[in-house]
């Protein structure tokens, strides 16, 4: 197997380079990299894998057709100077070496016989699968990374919505006016005030009037004559209760001769036996009627 | 409602959105019911009409969004010198492994990129919103199964998983990329 490395000679003995002044009249084909070169590109492989194609795809080999002997030798030369500066790296690539090693040992081994119509699997097959598989992963991970990324090649776009700007005015129904209304009625008829106006109706005052009326007409009326339904209940009754006092205070008299007989008022300042004019200082303060 | 006034409502909410904007949510905005068709039909013509703008309306995977032109990047760069960080191969394989082969546990990532799984990688994912766990694997240790996001997709201007880059075909001999 390990012819195919050294297959396509050059047909002209022209030398296509000199190295340390030797014609080099065949192109390099195997896969020697100086040790020096290996520690830099130690990183640059993301595994066995990726070594193995990288050497398949440099040597320009046929994947489907692997020369096992050298690509192992080369391989370990590589997973050796690994080895030599990286230990923690170099595990996953020793099983790689194992595997290699185990292939090519196998193909070494006479196979067994296929069955009936069976072809007989090489034992390169899974390496081969393995390889192409993780190359087209390879592949497609750097297109995916040719995809356009947000926020790497593009940005979403964003508007502010600054919503201070726009003042919010609550929604007025005709409805939700003419409720209102109706809270406003409401409470206006619970909390309504019952004013009670203050009317200065001084019983004093209408004593004075009684007796006015009284000097004016000759000193006796009837008692109808003192009355003026114009003056409204109110000032009727405290007329009525000056009246009475004025009767009280022995001012004047009111008499009558028999039942349902019409009723006298006369003053009682002419009577000799009456004298007592001067204001009364007891508690007649002014009264007042709601 | 004339349909010009539908397509400024729907431009003023994705607009003043946080968030991209599903069809459900833009039918919330109106009293009328309209239908997702209909609304398609409007977001579409949007679109249109910031053809010519630097910002424009894309259709991801939870709904739509405005964002701006990458092409306005540079510009936009110069305001924040801080660069995002780059994503290590690590992360980009292991990204790639779960976009494409989901849902996948940590054995499955670690089979097919040959090592083991560094715990800040999965963290790294995680901690971006592009992928979280979905369930566990009824195998011994029940392990994660880890899935992408609709924030992944979102981020990346996709609908669906099924508009990520079609996989090569990997041939069987090839150049080495410079």
């Amino acid at each position: 197997m390990s012819e195919v490395l050294d297959a396509p000679l050059l047909h002209e003995a022209e030398p296509v380079a000199r190295v340390y002044g030797q014609p080099l009249e065949q192109l390099p084909l195997d896969l020697y990299i100086p040790p020096d070169a290996l520690a830099v590109m130690l990183d640059a492989f993301e595994g066995p894998l990726d070594l193995l194609l990288y050497m398949i795809r440099r040597a320009n080999i046929d994947i489907l057709d692997i020369p096992m002997a050298p690509l192992t030798r080369q391989y370990l030369d590589y997973v050796e100077a690994m080895r030599a500066s990286n230990l923690e790296l170099a595990a996953d690539y020793l099983v790689m070496a194992a595997m290699l090693i185990e292939i090519k040992s196998r193909m070494l081994l006479p196979r067994p016989k296929a069955a009936e119509g069976e072809a007989v699997e090489d034992p390169r097959a899974e390496l081969v699968r393995r390889l192409m598989e993780y190359e087209q992963m390879k592949l497609a991970g750097q297109k995916l990374n040719e995809l356009p990324q947000a926020e790497r090649e593009f940005f979403w776009v964003e508007t502010l919505v600054e919503k201070s700007m726009l003042v919010r005015l609550p929604e007025v129904s005709v409805d939700d006016l003419k409720q209102a209304w109706m809270a406003v009625v409401r409470q206006a008829t619970l909390k309504k005030h019952h004013k009670i106006g203050r009317e200065e109706l001084s019983v004093r005052e209408h004593m004075g009037i009684i007796l006015r009326t009284l000097q004016e007409k000759g000193g006796f009326v009837q008692f109808e004559t003192l009355f003026d339904a114009d003056m409204g209940a109110p000032a009727l009754v405290v007329h009525f209760l000056a009246m009475l006092e004025l009767g009280r205070e022995k001012l004047i008299r009111i008499t009558q001769t028999e039942p349902f007989a019409t009723i006298y008022v006369n003053l009682r300042s002419g009577e000799p036996e009456e004298a007592m004019l001067e204001e009364d200082d007891e508690s007649r303060a002014d009264q007042e009627s709601a | 409602m004339s349909p010009e006034l539908i397509k400024k409502v729907l431009e003023a909410a994705l607009l003043a959105a946080r968030e991209p904007m599903s069809l459900n949510d833009m039918k919330q905005l109106f009293e009328e019911t309209l239908s997702s068709d209909t609304l398609r039909k409007l977001l579409d013509e949007l679109r249109a009409e910031y053809e010519a703008r630097p910002v424009e309306l894309t259709q991801l995977a939870s709904g739509w969004r405005f964002r701006t032109r990458p092409e306005f990047l540079p510009y936009l760069d110069r305001l924040s010198p801080e660069k995002p960080p780059k994503y290590s191969r690590a992360v980009l394989e292991t990204l790639a492994i779960i976009a494409y082969r989901q849902p996948v546990t940590r054995g499955d990532i670690e089979e097919i990129r040959g090592v083991a799984v560094n715990a800040n990688v999965i963290k790294t994912l995680e901690e971006r919103g592009w992928i979280d766990v979905v369930g566990h694997r009824d195998t011994p240790g029940r392990p994660a199964l880890f899935a992408t996001t609709r924030s992944f997709l979102d981020d990346l201007g996709l609908r669906s998983v099924s508009e990520l880059p079609p996989l090569e075909q990997i041939t069987q001999t090839l150049e080495l990329e410079p």
